[in-house]
């Protein structure tokens, strides 16, 4: 294993090589280390538009920060897009080829993962493979990560840059709540005997979907199916029990599931006005963040399920028609360095669990990472219970449109 | 030069909704070749019409097009009828400018916040009244029938159609009228109905037509207190066009067709119930009955109106609370901790935003003052009234959905090669702002005597001489009262920014629907108080100005409004 390990390791120069001079600057076989000194000249000065949700003041902060950093450390100025649904970044970059801009764009660098990641590498609106040539890839240990090299089952194939990491959590307010509901069938039970004080967001929000994919995972006949393409499986036997389980819960979900909120967030603020007494979020940080705001009871606390919960990664990519690909390389490359990984983590200033392998570190950066304080609310990460993979991505819509076809329409 | 002003509004205004319709109706028949969709079809609209939940989307929008403009109407002719000419007139006037200038999505913010089972309604009266410890579980915000939804379009809408009532009721000598029919014994609802109504609502028939497109495809109430399955049809394409799989901007395009057909079914339905009732209303305006309903609707006018300030007041009240709380729970009345955080996020990020606001809308409102002056004074020079064709392009942009032609129009920049940047933001604003600006100023403009423009003129000045030294001063009013109107317009716009700014600029309006998907209530209202601010400043200074400048000339105050 070790051997295998060293190996891949002495190889990986070589392999980092022949993916730069063919991707980058096909004329050229220069050293990975001059290539990447060839990408710091040409990004100064640039300005790299980033497409990144904006809803959560924390995490504008932290982008504001990453770009005062590179600002400083490498003049290249950062412009965050606050988006309300990346999908919006994937319209524009879809305008911009149907318009036949395939160069300049208006869109440096997108925060992505899953459907939406899935529908540009379809259409071929993505720029690389780039992510070999960033120094810090290295740390992700992209060998034996298998799980950074899938996005949602979609194979990442250097497209896109792992960033961050998420698990799904369920909260409630432990005064409330001390014992809570730690599986769908205790879920369910829990409902009807506390009805209208449980909800989810409405789908096709992100976290609605998760919600669904969540009991499907847990009760689903094939599990197997749902980490292939839909269309291979029998979408009507493998759901069926999801259906099921949601005809039962739903008469006794919040206004018995005539209405729902829009999103996390909304959910979140049903948890605040004391609306409901469970919530979930895809983040051990979101929990903590709202007590710190005061938006939240100081004795709310995260909690999964026994069978364990849905994680996954998220990523940067850049759109085939950057105008300033060199300056999104750069901050990318920023944003993976262990020190701006470790503000991440720190729930202080937003608690987003990183990507690097921390064997992969010096010796103080990895104790950094184990030591921290993870905040009131979290569990720590030997309690987290088992991470369930995300379905393969074609199962988002099928699922989507069948919730729809059922729960729609009166 | 002067000459070509209307057909350059025209084409401005036109140009850019053709182009953005032709781009939403031809990947409606399933072409669209960046996606690699290069025949025509059908199957497009099939998928649209087969989709679950449609024809609930589709009533949905068409009904509170109906119902808002309906409503809004009735309260707008009561509340004039019972107030016209008395001391609370004066009230009522004043409370119009605050009222239409807080933006569609913080009035709709305030007023979900107010009536929900946990809002501030509800925590103001639990426990000790409604014995409620916890929220009940009601459907009240986003209930399934869109009540709610019609209740903060009603709320935005009856400032606005009180403003453009009000301002041509010297033209139409609302005064005398009244006068007229309250001697020959009629009562004072009776007289107002049947001898004013008649004559100002041609008046109102486009403002109103407006009324019935903006409720019937608004996307920014409709997210707050519309219900979400199914959704009104303009959220509903809005979700088509945000979902990750690309091929559902092919079903976006059909709705956003669809959309088009939906408001103009709307509008169609409500010009066949005017021919209606103006032909019943004349048997019951001759039939000689002095009275209507005198004491209950009075009654009622005299409830509503007061009902109306007070939710709207006590709304933002409670945005304004929740901006300062830092802790809030039901069913405490008030916050029960404080802090000025929100405040200072706000502070943090505000002044690049605020910046490009307040350029943005000044650009937009000025170039559209202009265009709208220029076009007013040609009519006034010429004696020649744009045609009747030419003025319903004016309000072409109001008309037609928004979510309808702003992805075409986004192609239509991007084949052209105009990059996204502040510039083609502005532009994409003067769509929206000219109409309104166009409708605020015409009445005021058209009524000007021109015994004071001739008398100038055989005193030998020159036409624009006259223009600069008389008309623009008489008419100083009703236009700084536009350019606040322009202000509103272009400061609460926001797909328009997002689209054409490639969500580059930042705007109060794009950083506080930005946070709305945090769902932090607290921020919200802070942002939304932000939002809210620059237009009623706007308006402050269009009231306060006149009366700083004729402040020795207090016959130029009395002339206008």
């Amino acid at each position: 294993m070790l051997l295998t390990r060293r190996l891949t390791f002495l190889a990986f120069p070589l392999l980092l090589a022949a993916a730069v001079a063919s991707s980058v600057a096909p004329a050229r076989a220069d050293s990975p280390a001059a290539e990447w000194s060839r990408v710091l000249d040409a990004a100064k000065g640039q300005t790299v538009y980033w497409n990144a949700w904006g809803g959560d003041p924390r995490i504008n902060a932290y982008i504001a920060w990453a770009g005062e950093q590179v600002s400083e450390r490498y003049g290249v100025e950062l412009v965050h897009v606050k988006l309300t649904d990346t999908a919006e970044a994937v319209a524009r970059v879809l305008a911009e080829k149907s318009a036949g801009r395939n160069e300049g764009g208006a869109i440096d660098l997108i925060w992505i993962n899953g459907e939406n990641f899935a529908a540009m590498k379809r259409n071929g609106l993505l720029h690389g493979p780039w992510i070999e040539a960033l120094p810090n890839h290295n740390l992700t240990d992209p060998a034996n990560s298998p799980d950074l090299a899938l996005d949602f089952g979609v194979p990442v194939e250097g497209l896109e840059m792992p960033w961050a990491r998420a698990r799904l959590v369920f909260y409630r307010d432990e005064a409330v709540l001390p014992e809570p509901p730690r599986s769908s069938d205790a879920l369910l039970a829990w409902a009807k005997a506390n009805p209208g004080r449980f909800t989810y967001p409405l789908p096709p929000s992100f976290l609605g979907t998760t919600f669904l994919k969540q009991v499907l995972l847990e009760r689903a006949s094939s599990v197997d199916a749902l980490y292939r393409p839909v269309a291979e499986g029998d979408f009507a036997s493998v759901t069926a029990p999801l259906w099921d389980y949601l005809d039962a819960l739903h008469p006794h979900l919040w206004r018995q599931a005539r209405s729902f909120p829009a999103n996390a967030g909304a959910m979140r603020r049903l948890m605040s006005d004391g609306e409901i007494d469970i919530a979930f979020a895809f983040s051990q940080s979101e929990a903590t963040a709202g007590i710190e705001s005061g938006e939240l009871p100081e004795t709310v606390r995260n909690y999964v399920f026994d069978a364990g919960t849905i994680g996954n990664v998220s990523f940067l990519a850049i759109p085939f028609n950057a105008a300033h690909r060199d300056g999104a390389m750069v901050l990318a490359n920023f944003l993976l360095s262990p020190e701006a990984q470790l503000r991440k983590q720190d729930p202080e200033h937003w608690g987003s669990a990183t990507v690097l392998d921390l064997e992969e570190l010096t010796p103080e950066q990895a104790k950094a990472f184990r030591e921290m304080d993870l905040g009131p609310a979290a569990i720590p990460a030997d309690r987290l219970g088992a991470m369930l993979a995300e379905p393969h991505p074609s199962w988002t819509d099928a699922l989507e449109e069948e919730w729809n076809r059922r729960y729609a329409v009166r | 030069m002067l000459r070509a002003a209307p057909y350059l509004v025209a084409a401005i205004l036109a140009g850019p909704v053709a182009a953005g319709a032709l781009g939403a109706l031809v990947p409606s028949f399933g072409f669209l070749p960046a996606l690699g969709h290069d025949a025509f079809g059908l199957a497009v609209w099939r998928d649209l019409l087969s989709w679950p939940g449609i024809g609930g989307s589709v009533l949905l929008s068409f009904a509170s097009g109906i119902v808002t403009a309906g409503l809004s109407l009735a309260l707008a002719m009561l509340f004039l009828a019972v107030f016209f000419e008395t001391r609370a007139f004066i009230w009522l006037r004043k409370a119009i400018a605050p009222l239409l200038a807080v933006p569609h999505a913080a009035a709709a913010f305030a007023l979900a916040f107010l009536i929900a089972p946990s809002g501030f309604l509800a925590r103001l009266l639990s426990p000790w009244a409604t014995g409620w410890q916890r929220p009940p579980d009601l459907l009240i915000v986003q209930d399934e029938l869109g009540l709610s939804l019609m209740a903060g379009l009603v709320m935005k809408e009856v400032p606005f159609l009180l403003l453009v009532a009000l301002a041509p009721l010297a033209q139409i000598h609302a005064v005398e009228r009244m006068r007229m029919a309250r001697a020959l014994g009629y009562g004072r609802i009776a007289a107002w109905f049947k001898t004013v109504v008649p004559a100002l609502y041609p008046l109102l028939r486009l403002p109103i037509y407006a009324v019935i497109a903006y409720s019937s495809a608004n996307i920014d109430v409709a997210l707050i207190l519309g219900p979400v399955s199914p959704p009104p049809l303009a959220v509903q394409v809005l979700r088509w066009s945000n979902d990750p799989e690309l091929d559902y901007r092919l079903i976006a395009a059909a709705g956003a067709v669809l959309q088009f057909g939906v408001t103009a079914a709307a509008i169609a339905l409500w010009v066949a119930a005017e021919r209606i009732l103006i032909t019943l209303g004349r048997g019951w305006i001759e039939s000689g009955n002095r009275t209507l309903a005198e004491q209950g609707l009075g009654l009622l006018g005299r409830v509503l109106f007061p009902a109306l300030l007070l939710s709207a007041g006590l709304g933002i009240l409670a945005l304004g609370l929740s901006a300062f709380a830092r802790v809030w729970r039901f069913p405490d009345p008030f916050p029960s901790r404080w802090t000025l955080e929100h405040w200072q996020s706000v502070g943090d990020t505000a002044s690049g935003p605020l910046g490009a606001t307040i350029w943005i809308a000044l650009a937009a409102t000025g170039l559209s003052l202009a265009l709208v002056l220029a076009m007013l004074e040609n009519e006034r020079r010429t004696g020649r009234r744009a045609g009747r064709a030419l003025e319903l392009v004016f309000y072409l942009p109001l008309l037609v959905p928004q979510i309808g032609f702003l992805f075409g129009l986004v192609l239509l920049a991007e084949l052209i090669g105009i990059a996204p940047g502040g510039g083609l933001v502005a532009a994409g604003h003067v769509i929206f702002v000219l109409p309104y600006v166009y409708l605020t100023l015409s009445e005021s403009y058209r009524r000007l005597d021109p015994a004071w423009s001739r008398l100038a003129r055989t005193l030998g000045h020159s036409e624009s001489r006259v223009f600069w030294k008389v008309t623009l001063p008489m008419v100083f009013t009703p236009t700084l009262a536009a350019f606040a109107v322009g202000l509103a317009v272009s400061i609460g716009q926001y797909l328009v920014t997002r689209l054409l700014g490639a969500g580059r600029l930042d705007t109060v309006t794009t950083e506080a629907i930005a946070l709305a998907a945090g769902g932090d209530r607290r921020l919200i209202g802070a942002w939304a108080l932000t939002q809210a601010v620059l237009p009623v400043l706007g308006f402050a200074l269009a009231l306060a100005a006149p009366r700083l400048l004729w402040r020795h000339r207090r016959g130029m105050l009395g002339a206008v409004q």
